[in-house]
């Protein structure tokens, strides 16, 4: 009496929705992943390049070290793997192996910049910032994730370097936890070889530590490239 | 248990997925049977049934006068058609109204103790003896040609009722207007139900019968108080046939508060569930065809699956708010002019918001079609956007309304 045919049809079509949707996603989130990895290698050759100039500046001197001397995309390549992180559909196994490699890359930045600073004088600014993805390991990660957003968005030359405290696998950020004797008690800050723990403001930071208001700020560095170029 | 939730959702999705595009297929298949009736619409009658319409009032001194003005005015032969007005004991003016007709032709008028709309209408039922016999509500108008682009349906002897397409009375408020946009897609829907044989409710508002309808099986129940559904699945139940004519307008006055809202629809999301549990021997049986096979399971099914999506969509938006309010605590507005240059990298790709955003595509394709079905043409208008922005968050209230009344069987009340 009923036409049965019809029901298989739609129940094809809709199926057929559903591979759809999830052969696009599986694709679409492929081709992140490999932006993800295009601007991982970037980043790879930048500190490669500079510690290969920094290198064979050992014999000159350092004048020729310039503003654009540490990597600009290290920034960018946080922001992508902390939005990868919260979404679902990204494999877990991918976004370990990315993290990894991140943070290794953040602390080969943060080595060459150390290095800059004793050999030429810089006196960059930089935060190191430990962190935990799980909401009982660490309530006030949220709010301090923005904070630095923040706070980078406001000085571009400001250096901040992210670490997942948990993520025990990496040697050297084991290594890197014990020499500043990080206890677990997150959020963790070190700025200027001074270890904060426990949510801090922008305005907090700022008094904290005065010299992060003598960075530029991004209306001062904007202001400073159009009066050049002008 | 966040697995659990992902099937669920999952499965809602394919639930209503699914039935958009039976829905489609079907109105594929029945194009060319709604162009034939917009032809046989256009031919004259010359058979003309008498015509029996009863409408019950309860206190609706104001609105009554417009719907008898409304059944005056209807294209019909006047000595085929009677009108039985029947006050259900009110407490306002409804019955000096009413006696302004007591001497026309094609009045009677009644005034009986109040007991129910369906004891109104059963009351009238009995006094009539017409070939056809309808209903209309006192807070609802006929179009002048509604009558008879209802009539030319009874030609074929298996139909025992025709249902109208229903129309929102001047809306004026937000409300009002997604009732507008839904009750398009209404139109729609009863229009693909009938081609099915799988309408589940005779409206109240203009619902045409064969009066032996009643003779056989029976007059109105009080059916947890939405007796328009029981009748249809009374008749569903012994195979008389209930078909659909769009083109017969009825226009309806719709609650223009939440609360009356809310209630109009917990009452008939409980009324459904519960006539469906009496008429449960009809589900999954082969014999009532896409009615019992489909129509009546998706339907019940679908209370249960738009809740699950529609929670997801609160949760959803809870969750963005409460991260908005993370941020707001941490640095306040600062950073929020600075928008982030486009790239699509932070697109959402996930395979969930693919489906939806495939789903609400056929969603706006069927409102698209609906609206050329109820107005005659699709246009982008307010009441349009508010259906899509709003009426996910309003289905809910009622929901769940309907849900507790049916989980702790609390008595629901008309008005």
């Amino acid at each position: 009496m009923i036409d049965s045919k019809k029901y298989l049809v739609a129940f094809l079509i809709t199926a057929a929705i559903f591979i759809t949707a999830i052969l696009a996603s599986n694709n679409l989130n492929n081709k992140k992943l490999d932006s993800f990895r295009a601007i991982e290698n970037r980043v790879a050759l930048d500190i490669l390049s500079s510690e290969t100039q920094f290198a064979l500046l050992e014999e000159t001197s350092c004048k020729e070290i310039g503003p654009g001397f540490l990597s600009k995309e290290l920034g960018s390549l946080g922001e992508r793997l902390s939005y990868a992180e919260s979404q679902t559909g990204f494999n877990d196994a991918d976004i370990e192996h990315l993290k990894q490699s991140y943070f290794l890359l953040e602390i080969k930045d943060y080595l060459l910049m150390k290095r800059l600073t004793e050999k030429c004088g810089f006196k960059p600014i930089f935060i190191l910032y430990f962190y935990a993805n799980e909401k009982d390991a660490c309530e006030e990660c949220d709010k301090m994730g923005y904070v630095l957003t923040a706070l980078r968005d406001k000085y571009p030359d400001l250096r901040v370097y992210s670490f997942d405290y948990n993520l025990s696998q990496l040697e050297a950020l084991k290594t890197l936890v014990s020499i500043y004797k990080i206890k677990p008690n997150l959020p963790a800050l070190v700025i200027n070889g001074e270890t904060m723990y426990g949510f801090r403001s922008v305005e907090e930071l700022e008094k904290a530590v005065p010299a992060l208001t003598k960075l530029k700020t991004r209306v001062e560095l904007l202001n400073a490239t159009t009066s050049t170029s002008n | 248990m966040l697995v659990v939730q992902t099937y669920l959702l999952y499965g809602s999705l394919f639930v209503s997925l699914f039935f958009e595009v039976f829905l489609l297929i079907t109105y594929l298949e029945v194009r060319g049977e709604i162009r034939r009736e917009d032809e046989m619409l256009k031919k004259d009658l010359t058979h003309f049934p008498t015509v029996s319409v009863i409408v019950p009032v309860l206190n609706e001194e104001k609105t009554l006068l417009g719907t008898v003005d409304s059944l005056l005015a209807l294209d019909y032969p006047k000595d085929k058609l009677r009108f039985i007005l029947v006050d259900d004991g009110s407490r306002d003016n409804t019955w000096e109204v009413m006696n302004k007709f007591k001497d026309h032709p094609q009045f009677s008028i009644y005034k009986k103790e109040n007991g129910g709309k369906h004891t109104a209408v059963n009351f009238a039922l009995e006094r009539v003896y017409t070939d056809l016999v309808g209903c209309l509500d006192a807070d609802s108008f006929v179009t002048e040609s509604a009558l008879k682009k209802i009539i030319p349906y009874f030609d074929d002897a298996t139909v025992m009722a025709v249902t109208p397409s229903i129309k929102v009375h001047k809306p004026d408020n937000f409300l009002q207007y997604i009732q507008k946009t839904e009750y398009s897609w209404s139109i729609f829907l009863r229009r693909m139900l009938s081609s099915l044989g799988a309408l589940y409710v005779t409206p109240g508002p203009f619902s045409i019968f064969r009066t032996r309808v009643f003779r056989e099986l029976g007059n109105y129940r009080e059916a947890h108080m939405t007796e328009d559904m029981e009748m249809a699945m009374r008749m569903q139940k012994h195979h008389y046939k209930i078909v659909n004519a769009h083109g017969a307008h009825v226009y309806t006055v719709t609650p223009n508060t939440l609360k009356g809202l809310v209630k109009q629809r917990a009452r008939w999301s409980y009324g459904f569930l519960n006539n469906a549990f009496d008429y449960r021997s009809l589900f999954f049986n082969r014999k009532y065809g896409h009615f019992g096979m489909f129509i009546m399971p998706i339907a019940t099914l679908s209370t249960f699956t738009s809740f699950i999506l529609v929670s997801n969509v609160l949760r959803n938006g809870v969750t963005r708010m409460l991260e908005a309010f993370t941020r707001y605590r941490a640095i306040g507005f600062s950073g929020d002019f600075s928008l982030p240059s486009f790239d699509w990298y932070f697109l959402n790709t996930g395979t969930l918001s693919i489906i939806v955003l495939t789903a609400m595509g056929l969603t706006l394709f069927i409102l698209y079609l609906s609206m050329k079905l109820a107005e005659g043409k699709f246009k982008i208008s307010k009441a349009l956007f508010y259906y899509l922005f709003l009426y996910a968050f309003l289905t809910p209230l009622w929901l769940s309304k309907a849900l507790f009344d049916m989980a702790f069987r609390r008595k629901v009340s008309w008005r």
